[in-house]
């Protein structure tokens, strides 16, 4: 068959690259319109100058990072553990993983709220810290599937069972092996799922809003019931958020084990071995 | 095992000594409890209390009442209402994301434009929410920049032609920005899977490119096609800060109303939530194991 121009492909890639761009451009230049009669960054110093938005995005900030951390404390050794010893539950494991894809976090968070109220045997909504507490377990669940995927994916690109043994028959006890052995080398692997967690939690608004937290989501659904270009500016900063979050996740996804903490600008000279 | 076997195995011919240590019993489960703890108390336990609650009424009595509410006009008006909108937009995404992945993967383009889109879509799937929605109100809303553009350039008039974005079509608009990434990401190994050998083989007996796609693509891809339609359709029936955000407290999808029920604690009925609430988790479960069986299905041409 005669190679002919892909008339119809190109017009179809066109078309969606515009679907995807257009709306991109156009919150842009919404967003400079602030000021009348120029354009300019007056929507984001705006932003920048709002005590409410650095309050609340300091606020799901920690809260992201909290449960960044609990998620990988909790997933961490749990997936280790299933490879090293129990294989047979490891399906069992991946599929309560994935359970919150089907739960909707509205319903997560109905739940959180009759079980967990004021008088339940642990009455975690009646406290600020409690609501905290929730709410960073709420964003742990979210991510799990994505942080147990990531970890499990690079706990499977190493033979763990031989790093335990060796680390083993050198004398290190269980907790110095995955401290010093197995955390090292899924780093990259617990980073990557890091990165989509934040990208997922900065901005959650259903939990956040129910559990009445003053965190960023909310704050985002009242700016743009009160104001005109802030929301603009603030969507294009979000995006470009994802974006970052979502190239590094790359990058430390495809990071090997061993690779050292940044990925490699220049590649490395190769090293005579002669 | 036979003498023999065991000599092998034991490599030297003589018989391996009993291990002299007695085992201590097997304590490797406690490595688990943690997160099973965890997935009890936090995930799976709150799911089932609402469950529970969804058959009992207000005094902890056994009832079928609940669910049969479900079936007043209003609340089967708003599942109506979601599942219409999620079926809209997953096959928007559906349509739009197999045609995206038919040109840039199959079509004949060079590698750096699928390998743009891939990145772009990465993002793109993952950039809902709340900001979504402000970034189609500027530019398709009343005063956004397409809408203004097109009537000040073009003097199309969007919204007297009867377009709106606060509508129901609009939203499945809104949705089709992470709905399309989404699928060409899904889509992506399936159509890989495509045998050239199957297409050169149409062709060597005479099928036109229709009928290649009639009578061999399509079906080999229906099962996967079926099954990321399932997947976009549960994306879009769980979506709720996107549409809350984009139409306010007044689009009584399924998600809203339970917002709202929540929030307000207008809840004269607590068991009713239970109700919806579990109607949503049986949705979303339906779709995401038809979703999971489909996939397993398509493999087999994949080996």
């Amino acid at each position: 068959m005669k190679a002919r121009f892909p008339l119809a492909a190109v017009l179809t890639a066109l078309f969606a690259a515009s679907f995807f761009i257009v709306p991109l451009i156009a919150t842009f230049y919404f967003s400079l319109k602030m000021v009348r009669g120029e354009l300019g960054f007056a929507a984001y110093a705006a932003v920048f100058n709002s005590a409410d938005f650095l309050r609340t995005i300091s606020y799901s900030t920690v809260a992201s990072l909290v449960a960044i951390a609990v998620g990988a404390l909790l997933i961490v050794p749990t997936a280790y553990w299933v490879r090293l010893k129990m294989p047979r539950l490891r399906p069992v494991i991946e599929f309560i993983s994935l359970l919150p894809l089907i739960v909707p976090p509205v319903v997560l968070v109905f739940g959180y709220i009759r079980l967990f109220g004021s008088n339940s045997w642990l009455p975690l909504t009646t406290t600020t810290a409690g609501t905290d507490v929730l709410l960073v377990i709420g964003y742990v669940v979210l991510s799990m599937p994505y942080m147990f995927r990531a970890v499990d994916n690079g706990m499977a690109a190493i033979d763990i069972v031989t790093l335990t043994e060796a680390a083993e028959s050198l004398g290190a006890s269980r907790w110095r092996t995955i401290a010093f052995v197995i955390f090292p080398n899924v780093r990259a692997a617990i980073i990557s799922g890091a990165f989509l967690t934040f990208s997922i939690s900065l901005g959650e608004f259903v939990l956040a809003s129910l559990l009445n937290r003053p965190a960023f989501g909310p704050y985002l659904v009242q700016l743009g019931q009160d104001r005109a270009y802030e929301p603009a500016a603030l969507a294009i900063m979000s995006f470009a958020f994802t974006w970052g979050c979502m190239a590094l996740m790359q990058v430390f996804a495809t990071t090997k084990p061993g690779q050292g903490w940044l990925p490699r600008l220049l590649p490395r000279a190769k090293r005579n071995t002669a | 095992m036979t003498l023999d076997a065991s000599a092998r195995d034991a490599g030297i011919g003589i018989p391996r000594p009993r291990p002299a240590i007695r085992r201590s019993p097997d304590l490797s489960w406690l490595g688990v409890v943690p997160f099973f703890a965890f997935a009890f108390l936090f995930l799976i336990g709150p799911v089932l209390y609402l469950v529970w609650g969804a058959f009992q009424n207000a005094d902890g009595q056994f009832t079928f009442a609940n669910i049969l509410a479900l079936g007043s006009a209003n609340i089967v008006a708003s599942f109506s209402l979601t599942i219409r909108l999620s079926l809209l937009s997953a096959f928007m995404g559906a349509l739009a994301g197999l045609l995206l992945g038919q040109a840039v993967i199959l079509g004949g383009l060079p590698l750096w434009v699928r390998n743009a889109f891939t990145t772009f879509s990465g993002v793109a799937s993952n950039f809902a929410g709340v900001p979504l929605a402000f970034a189609f109100i500027a530019t398709l809303g009343r005063l956004g920049l397409v809408t203004v553009l097109l009537r000040d350039l073009f003097g199309i008039n969007l919204y007297a032609s009867g377009f709106n974005l606060f509508s129901f079509f609009g939203v499945s608009l809104v949705y089709l920005y992470f709905q399309l990434p989404l699928m060409f990401l899904i889509i992506a190994p399936a159509l890989d899977g495509l045998k050239r050998e199957w297409r050169e083989a149409a062709e060597i007996l005479g099928a036109s490119r229709r009928q290649y796609w009639r009578m061999v693509g399509l079906p080999v891809l229906f099962p996967t096609i079926l099954g990321c339609f399932l997947l976009l359709f549960a994306n879009a029936f769980g979506t709720l800060a996107t549409v809350y955000a984009l139409m306010g407290s007044g689009f009584d999808v399924v998600p809203i109303v339970l917002f709202q029920q929540i929030r307000g604690n207008v809840l004269y009925n607590p068991n009713l939530g239970y109700a919806l609430a579990l109607g949503m988790v049986v949705i979303m479960a339906v779709s995401n194991t038809a979703y999971l069986i489909l996939r397993n299905r398509a493999e087999r041409w994949q080996k």
